[in-house]
């Protein structure tokens, strides 16, 4: 039990590290655009690694669509 | 898909007219595209390499206005030093920052398709979109380019980008957010660490074989991270409380402030002399709470703000004054009472004034709702934000600053917000009153308990505070408008104020705007009326090839319902603005224009029937009548079908409309509404609206321009049309993207079935702790059991609220 009397306080100093840490996140302007980032992902420039064959594929799926339609 | 449907554009989804000729060859498929701009768009953003823009992004982009050559020259003016001093931080040598406002953004694709190309131009270090706040910031290197090159660059993607002065908002803005944040943070991380203790001591409590040592350290831990939370993050609410009693006023924050003051002195004079509990993790809990719904109501009145802000900008940055015959080009800030200003044709009037030289159209829709441009004579007045559409007028400032139309809006939709919903605010004091009489009891049950039994005075009162923690009650509203939010935004009517439920099906009245909200806002051919032996076709191709150089709407009009202009040359063509346009094709005089104006060469049209309510356009060939164009603003289709249903379901409807007499009585008429104004300003329809207040009555306004931003925020709930101003986005509780009027009936449809659950979960909710109240105070209940009666109390709330999504 005793070993709590160090743990409990590393936790403090750890939870202290960590609003640091989020003080820092704040102030260099991350939590300025709370939408934005999460699309950014989606938006990899991508196409000129696709393969070739598989883009033809890819518009066939697109074509069949609008033809189902 | 059937052949016989009208194609439509790729690039802005609007139809492509018959015989259109534009298209662009995007991934490899032929696309049409409806006018040049979007083509130029279209081919910029192809020859960019950023054609996976078109499989990213949510909608159609809008639609690029066509730039002139002289609007392109505009941006070069904001490579002036002296304009820059406003906008523009110049660091080192050549590295100048400036923060934009970005127009036309729509959806993160358009964010990706700004960063890529305006990154890939030489000389631009960086450029940043924020998706939330459509604001960009771009670092340059001016040795390298110029601003301008960097705005013509976004205009060549069909967007449009002004710089702006951040220091008049945006700063104040930001520090507000990031200092919120900081709050937040502390009281976040500060309350749950504080609550994992505070685990461990409820388990202690019942642990006879805990050493007290171990529990003072825990506590003494406890008291260490719960006092920044305290003292950083709850010290706003020690400061208004504080501003309240001194004001003699009883808000929200003063028992707030009480409870965590009381409940943090106890747990620190319990961790300092001994005691049976502490609360630092209920009142770590409270502050965090708190400050969250605080943070979210802050974010909304921002993005009301920034909307204020970006009406300002209806305003351009420079004018070109006159002074000693010299024209030169000045910043507005600049102009005094008395300057005199030209006004170029496609030019918007930078400040009030009025017109001392020249006759000419002038578009005011976007201030007054008047859907026609009116003509301005020498000595008629001009506002600010007006766009002057066919020839040059000199102009004469009258006011200047804070005291032009445009402010003066600013400035009521500040008043109108301040004054806001009266609904809203009474919650809030029913709030105040709630917490205020638990905290009265909580200190009755503890003293009495004090006298009676001191050692189990702090653990009754414990529970009592606990059981009678409002979680399900505030839960009760905002779990069921959250479903029922949810469910109407599927449907295309999105929900930006927490309250407009609430009040939604309370309304009594309903009051509409005309132009853009019961009809469609753009003028559309409703008849030809031919003589002398012309067809319909013939009489447009004439019209269309004789309106071909104006910009006027009539002419717009008439050009798109051609499908070709009539194949003859024009000799010469005198545009008179106001009248019309002359012109000698093939040794004839052909005249096209008011019915004034082609009565003089023609000669007065006999037995024919002027209809008031429409836009008549006559076109004559000398002395002969060739036809009569009647145009008018298309009603919407279910607009009819839905005032029906809202008288049916006890809804009075009345219309307020700025346009005049003729058209707003017709379009009442037709749609069956019995009460309707005419030629109405802002300061008038606010004070109608007032007026119904005052009588009792709960008004739902529904508009779309920036004269309607006012109404909308002194409205008890307001709708603004998907298509409508940025503004009336901004000011209006609800947002109408589907343009489907219908969808209104829906709304309060939905809105009357949340109230429902609203009132069952509020009468569970004080059940409970009216039942549960007494048990706690007479120490029944000990505070885990009222922990958990308290959880699943919340739970059947939000189950029940739940119901709602269904469907």
């Amino acid at each position: 039990m005793s070993t709590l009397y160090l743990l409990i306080p590393l936790a403090a100093i750890l939870v202290i590290i960590a609003i640091g840490l989020f003080l820092w996140s704040i102030k260099s302007g991350q939590f300025e655009d709370m939408e934005g980032p999460g699309f950014r992902i989606l938006m990899d420039d991508d196409e000129d690694m696709i393969p070739d064959d598989a883009k033809v594929k890819k518009k066939d799926s697109d074509k069949k669509k609008a033809d189902d339609d | 898909m059937s052949d016989n449907t009208q194609k439509s554009c790729f690039h802005c989804g609007l139809p492509v007219p018959q015989g259109s000729h534009y298209h662009v060859d995007i991934k490899g498929e032929d696309r049409d595209m409806c006018c040049h701009g979007c083509q130029a768009v279209a081919q910029a953003i192809v020859d960019g390499g950023m054609e996976s823009f078109y499989d990213h992004r949510e909608g159609p982009s809008r639609r690029p206005e066509d730039l002139i050559p002289e609007q392109l020259e505009k941006f070069d003016l904001y490579d002036q030093e002296k304009l820059q001093q406003n906008f523009v931080d110049v660091d080192e040598s050549n590295v100048k920052t400036a923060s934009l406002i970005l127009e036309g953004i729509t959806c993160a694709a358009c964010v990706w398709l700004n960063e890529r190309h305006i990154k890939a131009l030489p000389g631009v270090l960086e450029f940043q979109v924020n998706y939330s706040t459509h604001r960009a910031r771009v670092r340059w290197d001016d040795s390298q380019l110029q601003l301008s090159d960097i705005l013509k660059a976004i205009s060549a993607i069909g967007y449009i980008a002004h710089p702006f002065d951040t220091s008049r908002q945006e700063e104040v803005y930001k520090k507000e957010r990031k200092l919120a944040l900081r709050r937040l943070a502390v009281a976040g991380l500060g309350a749950m660490q504080v609550m994992m203790l505070a685990a461990a001591l409820y388990a202690m409590d019942y642990d006879v074989g805990v050493d007290e040592g171990m529990r003072d350290f825990f506590r003494w831990i406890s008291m260490f991270l719960a006092t920044p939370v305290i003292f950083y993050s709850a010290k706003t609410f020690f400061v208004t409380a504080w501003r309240d009693i001194k004001s003699r006023q009883l808000g929200m924050d003063v028992p707030v402030a009480l409870a965590i003051g009381g409940a943090y002195s106890a747990s620190v004079y319990t961790t300092i002399f001994g005691g049976p509990d502490v609360y630092f993790d209920s009142v770590c809990m409270f502050a965090f709470f708190l400050l969250s719904s605080r943070f979210l109501e802050m974010g909304a009145r921002h993005r009301a703000g920034q909307a204020a802000e970006e009406l300002i900008r209806l305003l351009p940055a420079v004018a070109t004054r006159i002074r000693d015959g010299n024209e030169d080009i000045v910043a507005i800030d600049e102009l005094s009472p008395g300057d005199v200003l030209l006004v170029k044709p496609g030019e918007t009037v930078p400040i009030d004034g009025h017109v001392i030289e020249g006759v000419s159209s002038v578009d005011e829709s976007l201030l007054t709702g008047e859907s026609m441009p009116c003509v301005k004579n020498t000595g008629d007045e001009l506002t600010g934000g007006s766009v002057n559409i066919e020839s040059p007028l000199t102009m004469e400032v009258d006011r200047v600053g804070e005291d032009t139309v445009v402010s003066g809006i600013v400035r009521l939709l500040d008043r109108a917000q301040m004054e806001k919903p009266s609904i809203a605010r009474l919650a809030d004091r029913v709030a105040a009153w709630f917490v205020f009489a638990i905290l009265l009891i909580a200190a009755a049950v503890a003293y009495w308990w004090w006298q009676h039994d001191p050692a189990h005075a702090f653990a009754i009162t414990l529970s009592v505070l606990v059981v009678t923690c409002p979680c399900a009650l505030s839960l009760a509203t905002p779990v069921a408008i959250t479903a029922a939010t949810g469910s109407l935004t599927k449907t295309g009517l999105v929900t930006t104020r927490g309250h407009a439920l609430e009040t939604l099906a309370k309304a009594t009245h309903f009051v509409f705007d005309k132009t853009g909200t019961l009809t469609q806002g753009r003028l559309h051919l409703a008849d030809v009326k031919t003589f002398n032996g012309m067809s319909k076709e013939q009489a447009l191709q004439l019209a269309a090839l004789l309106e071909s150089r104006s910009e006027h709407p009539v002419a717009m009009v008439l050009n798109k319902a051609a499908d070709q202009q009539a194949a003859m040359t024009i000799d010469s063509l005198i545009s008179t603005p106001g009248k019309g346009v002359e012109a000698v094709i093939e040794g004839e005089v052909y005249r096209i224009g008011n019915l004034p104006f082609v009565s003089e060469l023609a000669g007065n049209l006999e037995g024919f029937e002027i209809h008031k309510t429409v836009t008549s356009v006559a076109m004559c060939r000398g002395n002969q009548w060739l036809a009569v164009f009647e145009l008018e603003d298309e009603i919407r289709e279910q607009a009819a079908a839905v005032i029906n249903e809202l008288k049916h379901s006890g809804i009075k409807v009345a219309l307020l409309s700025g346009d005049a007499k003729e058209a707003v009585s017709n379009t009442a008429v037709q749609l069956g509404i019995d009460e309707y104004l005419h030629a109405q300003t802002p300061e008038q329809k606010l004070e109608y609206i007032r007026q119904l207040q005052a009588d009792g009555g709960v008004v739902a306004m529904v508009g779309d321009g920036v004269n309607d931003a006012p109404v909308l925020s002194g409205a008890d709930v307001s709708f603004a049309m998907g298509s409508g101003t940025q503004l009336a986005h901004a000011s209006a509780d609800m947002v109408l993207l589907s343009e489907q009027l219908d969808h209104l009936v829906t709304g309060v449809t939905m809105a009357r079935k949340t109230l429902a659950i609203i009132k069952q979960n509020l009468g569970w909710a004080i059940g409970y702790n009216l039942l549960a109240l007494p048990l706690a105070a007479s120490g029944m209940i000990a505070p885990w059991m009222a922990a958990l009666g308290m959880s699943s109390s919340s739970l059947v709330v939000v189950v029940n609220a739940l119901r709602l999504r269904k469907k």
